[in-house]
């Protein structure tokens, strides 16, 4: 049976390309690029080459590309970059009740050590309102962090309009994962007023542990470890020369055709939709305004059925989705981003995430929907009636 | 017995007495960087002089080389033998039978100045002349124009026999009279401005300014190949790449159309003089001719240059722009300044820029930006790359292939 991978945002296989690529530098330019021979010329240009590259697909400039080790540092380094380059006592951060564990959790240890913390609620279609961001920040508030897609949801934030919304408070630095944005949807995080947007390579079928932060001109960040002083200052370590090529390359080959690849994966989405709504054991988490999710995003509840189960009866059946999200799946908590949407731990905790990616077609679609039916049908009598 | 030397004559450092030692080796370590790629060359120091041993190396391709060296007045090919006269008349008739075609009068000089060897000036003259005729069928002397003029050098290291003086570069080792910061801007004055400044003995930064989107990717890489042309003659150049659209936007902003290019040339030189600091420049290197454009007048060129407090060297001034064009010609820069992509100085160019621009109506411009003029600076400098080049490479290029990977 041919095994379909439904679980692009958990992470993708890697552009051919991109794999050949890395190996090939990694076995060419082995030096530092901090060292002062030639040979640590060379690698230093490849890598302020992927940096130029980078920073020209996400309209940065090029001093504005941070390197990091993926999107959990990228988020740890935005957030308690700024709440340390702070010098008073009084600190306030605002971010959302869907984040990321990433920006969650590193979030919530600030908290511990004393930084006072608001987190806005969502609406059912898991998405904060502008208003309620700006109604949070305060005197003391260093920062804003919210995430653009949601990892579980696919809800697409409305970030240009807190940008806009946080125009007035030139106190306050606007952080924005962006993990699950970035060559899925257009981002024009300088346009929007964002100051720092976190990405990751793997999700945009590039190498595990490179990942990137934007981050604005004139906006200054503490560093997370104390070292060499690489990349601005901002990151210390012998930066990742492979994988930063291979990272770079994996953007330009996602960025380009991006927009075909949205239109194809909106309709498929559709489809999938339209399939879901034939099943009345699954219900469907998330906004019905297209425009309002992420394309390659599908997010749905098996109410009174545990989702590994489903998982793993899909997985019998050549389907690989995850429950939640893949970094939370493990926990068989509700989900938290659900429960903020003002479902119930039944539903929240009944979920399922369907991520979609280059190789998917119609023809995988419809084996998905089909085996889904099967899934559930086997799965069925199983189920805690409500 | 060929011509297996050269002889290079080193130019005005002869003059200078004291740090003679100094500027002897300067010039060989330039000769060497020079001719590094011919590696089966030998060196000889002399006292005023270098010899070089060809060792098989071809002549014609050295020579090519040798005289774009600055420091170097002339240079021939030669032979080199014992200071004996059996020997120094076999070089000397080895030397007329290479002459081609054949000439049909010659005048031997001979110049002793090894006082050891037994025969005079004098002596020598018909001691030579006369095997050589005696040798050669159909060969007449005229001493007063002779088509050959066979030269034969007696000193204490050996005798030199040659008959042919190539003319060279000279001025002064590179690098001898210090360093300076040229301003490159892309256009045909400048890098002849570089070059006789560099012949001079002067080490060179260079300095552009690049004003993207406005101006292209192209024309950076066009100050790019000049950079690297100017490179064949210093070894190596720096060339630093300062972002200028913002400090040039907010210039067009201040409402002073006129004055735009005074303005903008001011700041050039400000930022300019803040990056010769930072590399031990003494001086900054200009392309301005007397007259040539609206901010070359003399009342241009004195409010603009008092924006700096490092020396401005304009070796140009008084040169005509046919014999500047001449020049970049006989350097190799012509064709890449003729290149027709715009550099930052045509933009936001007024129709009718200031020819007498008023000094204090300038500070009054510059004073209204405020802080923002030393902000736009300041970032200009920091937001600067710098690219090293020699005349094949540059430090910001991928290795041949390696673009595949982006």
């Amino acid at each position: 049976m041919q095994t379909l991978y439904f679980d692009h945002s958990a992470s993708t296989p890697p552009h051919e390309q991109v794999i050949r690529t890395m190996a090939e530098v990694m076995a060419a330019h082995y030096a530092n690029p901090g060292s002062l021979h030639r040979a640590g010329g060379e690698a230093l240009k490849l890598v302020e080459r992927a940096r130029a590259s980078v920073a020209e697909w996400l309209g940065a400039k090029p001093q504005e590309v941070v390197f990091t080790s993926g999107g959990t540092e990228s988020n740890n380094l935005a957030i308690k970059g700024i709440v340390g380059s702070v010098g008073r006592k009084r600190k306030h951060i605002v971010t959302s009740a869907v984040e990321h564990a990433s920006v969650y959790q590193c979030v919530r240890q600030l908290e511990e050590a004393g930084v006072a913390v608001t987190v806005v609620p969502v609406d059912r279609d898991g998405r904060v309102s502008p208003e309620q961001v700006r109604a949070a920040v305060r005197d003391d508030t260093v920062l804003v962090s919210i995430m653009h897609v949601n990892n579980e949801t696919g809800a697409i934030q409305p970030i240009r309009e807190i940008g806009e919304a946080l125009a007035d408070c030139p106190h306050v630095r606007f952080h924005v994962d962006g993990v699950q944005a970035i060559a899925k949807i257009p981002v024009a995080w300088k346009d929007w007023g964002v100051d720092l947007y976190t990405g990751s390579a793997h999700k945009f079928r590039g190498p595990k542990g490179v990942g990137f932060l934007l981050v604005r001109e004139g906006v200054r960040l503490a560093p997370l470890n104390a070292g060499g002083g690489q990349e601005h200052g901002m990151r210390s370590g012998t930066p990742n020369v492979p994988g930063i090529v291979a990272a770079a390359q994996a953007l330009r080959l996602a960025m380009e055709g991006a927009e075909e690849r949205r239109a194809r994966w909106r309709a498929l989405r559709r489809r999938i939709l339209e399939g879901v709504r034939e099943i009345p054991e699954l219900v469907y988490n998330g906004s019905e305004r297209e425009e309002l999710q992420a394309p390659h995003i599908v997010n749905l509840s098996y109410p009174g059925m545990r989702p590994e189960v489903l998982v793993h009866t899909l997985e019998k059946n050549g389907i690989l989705v995850s429950t939640q999200s893949a970094c939370s799946s493990r926990s068989l908590q509700p989900s938290r981003v659900l429960k903020a949407m003002g479902f119930d731990d039944a539903r929240a905790a009944g979920s399922i995430r369907i991520s979609m990616g280059d190789e998917h077609d119609e023809t995988a679609v419809e084996l998905l929907l089909e085996r889904l039916k099967q899934a559930v049908a086997e799965l069925k009598p199983l189920a805690k009636t409500r | 017995m060929t011509e297996d030397w050269i002889i290079v004559r080193f130019g005005e450092i002869t003059v200078k007495g004291r740090n003679r030692t100094r500027f002897e080796e300067l010039m060989l370590a330039r000769v060497k960087e020079a001719l590094a790629s011919f590696q089966s060359l030998t060196y000889d120091k002399a006292y005023g002089r270098l010899y070089i041993r060809l060792n098989g190396e071809s002549f014609e391709k050295v020579a090519d080389r040798l005289k774009d060296v600055f420091g170097i007045v002339s240079f021939s090919p030669a032979i080199r033998t014992e200071n004996e006269l059996a020997k120094i008349r076999e070089a000397a008739l080895a030397v007329m039978r290479a002459v081609d075609p054949p000439p049909r009068t010659f005048k031997v000089s001979v110049k002793r100045a090894y006082k050891g060897f037994p025969h005079d000036s004098r002596e020598m003259n018909h001691l030579v002349g006369a095997h050589v005729l005696r040798n050669t069928p159909n060969l007449k002397v005229d001493v007063h124009q002779p088509e050959v003029e066979l030269k034969v050098e007696i000193r204490e290291e050996g005798t030199f026999v040659h008959c042919r003086t190539v003319p060279a570069a000279g001025g002064f080792p590179l690098g001898m009279n210090g360093k300076a910061m040229l301003l490159l801007s892309g256009g045909i004055d400048s890098p002849v401005a570089g070059w006789m400044m560099m012949r001079k003995g002067l080490e060179l930064e260079a300095v552009h300014f690049h004003s993207y989107p406005y101006t292209s990717e192209q024309s950076k890489e066009k100050v790019v190949a000049l950079a690297q042309r100017l490179a064949y003659y210093g070894g190596r150049m720096k060339l630093h790449v300062v972002p200028f659209t913002e400090l040039q936007t907010r210039l067009a902003r201040t409402g002073y159309e006129h004055l735009m290019v005074t303005l903008m040339r001011r700041a050039m030189l400000r930022i300019a003089e803040r990056l010769a600091e930072k590399s031990g420049a003494l001086a900054l290197v200009t392309g301005e001719s007397l007259g040539q454009v609206a901010s070359q007048t003399l009342a241009s060129i004195n409010v603009i240059g008092r924006a700096a407090t490092l020396p401005i060297l304009r070796p140009l001034v008084a040169m005509d722009k046919l014999d500047i064009i001449r020049m970049a010609e006989r350097i190799g820069t012509y064709e890449t300044s003729i290149l027709p992509y715009e550099d930052c100085c045509t933009l936001f160019v007024p129709k009718s820029p200031a020819t007498n621009p008023n000094l204090r109506i300038v500070e009054r411009a510059e004073r209204r930006l405020g802080e923002d003029m030393e902000r736009l600076i300041q970032e200009a400098v920091a937001g600067t790359e710098t690219i090293e080049v020699t005349e094949t490479e540059r430090s910001d290029a991928l290795r041949a292939g390696e673009e595949r990977w982006f």
